[in-house]
């Protein structure tokens, strides 16, 4: 596709409004391919920013993380940035601020807290919580 | 194709059904999902005995509701396969959500839809209430006036829809129980024969082709939805070009004939009925049998419901007098669908004849020769006085006082 699909006329569109996900035939293993290795399309929703939504986003601290892939795994909006069972932060181009990826973490203290999308991260760092005692709240 | 091929005479005794399960059974469907009504039940019902005889390929799926079998149409043609259902009537009114979904996403299945009326009062008995819900559907809408039209028809169906023109779902209308469980002499084509014609079927964009991967079903918006459903009423209007093609090719196939515009003995004709499905032939009949009071009366018949074919249409129109409009559906508050269409198609014409909109026939009601020769001499007054005596709709044949709305 080399018009931009906002540029296009209704006779250039692609008929009955469906998306390529990628640029050219996939003749790779995808499984086995990282995200920013893959040619994605302009409609591929890898493209289609939405983390503006978000009036909280999540703050990943990596010296609390176990890697269990908790949140990974239960993000809806796959904006959990894993690689080889690693965690390596937030999307935040695609994160929708939900907080599920905060309530399945099971480190203590938590390893990913909410906070105002106008805090920065270095900050939010500076004010995690300490590890609660048993029978603590 | 499918591996086993059904040895057919060169002339059979069907009814409409059967003609719909025969054409669907030689298309070779990929999947067929059904959920019987009537009076398409044995539609799916035959076809389903031609599956479990092995005459069929293809998948059957049995779901719970119109909505399902529509929607499962849907699935299975995004996945790459060629589809079709049937359906009547309150099946139709259920299915509406997912046809327009079906149309919006291009994707070329056939409906065989058996017209019956909508409730209520229940009935499962003929009229046109089913094919006016799905007017704006975006389908493309082909009328049959016996099983012969039927069978010709659902096959030609696929080779419209699935033209790289077109890409664009088809119905395939019959008229209720006068054309589905009439049983009447017709010429099959051969399997192999029928199977070429149509030819094999040809996915775009296919959900199963792994290589390419699509998304199908999207949301737009203000950005380019408009631009899509402009994308989609081009392709409607470039039917008739396809249309036109493959009624040629099938002349030369079978030496049956079939045209945008049916019409019976237009040329020199002062009258006219425009009417749909069955109601052709007998008025056919009975402009015959005028020919020895003088009358001069002719039959017009759009072949397509969708796109309509205005242009078409108001050429063949251009020397008739008087005109009446026969709608089989209730007019809800306002004049029939096809009386507008033909009104929109003439409009703009040098030579306007006179319309009259009748409504007629609803929930199976008969109309006989005899009364079509009646409509005929009215209008024959008509074309005389060149103005409508009394009002422009009628409710023809509905018991009590007359019933009649318009006004000049």
């Amino acid at each position: 596709m080399s018009k931009s699909i906002k540029d296009m006329g209704w006779d250039e569109l692609v008929p009955g409004a469906a998306l390529y996900s990628f640029d050219s035939n996939v003749d790779y293993l995808m499984a086995e391919t990282q995200p920013e290795d893959r040619t994605y399309c302009e409609t591929n929703s890898k493209n289609a920013y939405v983390g503006d939504w978000r009036v909280i986003k999540p703050v990943w601290n990596s010296e609390l993380c176990i890697d269990c892939q908790n949140c990974w795994v239960f993000c809806p909006d796959t904006a959990i940035i894993s690689r080889e069972k690693e965690m390596k932060g937030v999307d935040y181009d695609h994160c929708k601020g939900c907080g599920i990826c905060v309530q399945v973490c099971p480190t203590n203290p938590k390893s990913l807290l909410m906070f105002n999308e106008t805090e920065k991260n270095e900050d939010a760092l500076t004010k995690w919580p300490e590890k609660k005692k048993k029978g603590e709240e | 194709m499918n591996s086993k091929q059904m040895e057919l005479n060169e002339v059979e005794v069907w009814d409409g059904n059967t003609c719909n399960a025969q054409a669907l059974r030689q298309a070779s469907v990929d999947v067929v999902a059904a959920y019987p009504i009537t009076p398409s039940t044995n539609t799916v019902e035959n076809y389903a005995t031609f599956h479990a005889n092995g005459y069929v390929d293809g998948e059957f799926i049995m779901v719970e509701s119109e909505h399902a079998a529509m929607s499962a149409c849907v699935g299975a043609a995004a996945a790459g396969g060629r589809v079709a259902t049937a359906t009547s009537s309150q099946g139709c009114a259920l299915m509406v959500e997912v046809l327009y979904q079906c149309s919006g996403m291009r994707l070329p299945a056939v409906l065989c839809l058996v017209n019956r009326a909508l409730a209520a009062p229940l009935n499962v008995n003929g009229d046109h209430s089913d094919m006016y819900l799905t007017r704006d559907a975006g389908w493309i809408q082909l009328d049959s006036f016996n099983a012969q039209n039927a069978y010709d028809l659902t096959l030609m169906a696929f080779k419209i829809g699935e033209h790289m023109d077109v890409r664009l779902p088809v119905i395939s209308n019959q008229d209720g129980f006068l054309t589905s469980h009439t049983a009447q002499t017709v010429r099959p084509l051969k399997d192999e024969v029928a199977y070429n014609f149509i030819g094999d079927y040809v996915p775009v964009n296919a959900m199963l082709d792994f290589s390419k991967p699509v998304t199908h079903g999207v949301q737009t918006e203000h950005d380019w939805h408009f631009e899509h459903k402009a994308k989609q009423h081009a392709a409607l209007q470039a039917a008739f070009p396809v249309v036109e093609e493959v009624f040629k090719e099938f002349k030369e196939l079978t030496g049956r004939e079939y045209n945008i515009v049916e019409t019976h003995n237009l040329e020199g004709a002062d009258v006219a009925i425009i009417c749909l499905g069955t109601t052709y032939e007998t008025a056919t009949i009975a402009a015959d049998e005028l020919k020895e009071e003088g009358i001069k009366a002719a039959v017009v018949s759009p072949r397509l419901f969708r796109p309509f074919p205005l242009t078409q249409l108001a050429q063949k129109l251009q020397n008739v007098k008087a005109i009446a409009c026969m709608d089989r559906s209730a007019p809800g508050g306002t004049v029939g669908a096809l009386y507008n269409e033909v009104a929109g198609a003439l409009i703009n014409t040098e030579a306007r004849p006179v319309m009259r909109n009748l409504i007629y026939g609803l929930g199976g009601r008969d109309i006989t020769v005899h009364e079509l020769k009646d409509i005929f001499r009215d209008l024959a007054k008509d074309a005389e006085n060149g103005k409508i005596t009394g009002k422009i709709q009628r409710l023809h044949g509905v018991r009590g006082p007359e019933l009649s709305f318009y006004e000049l």
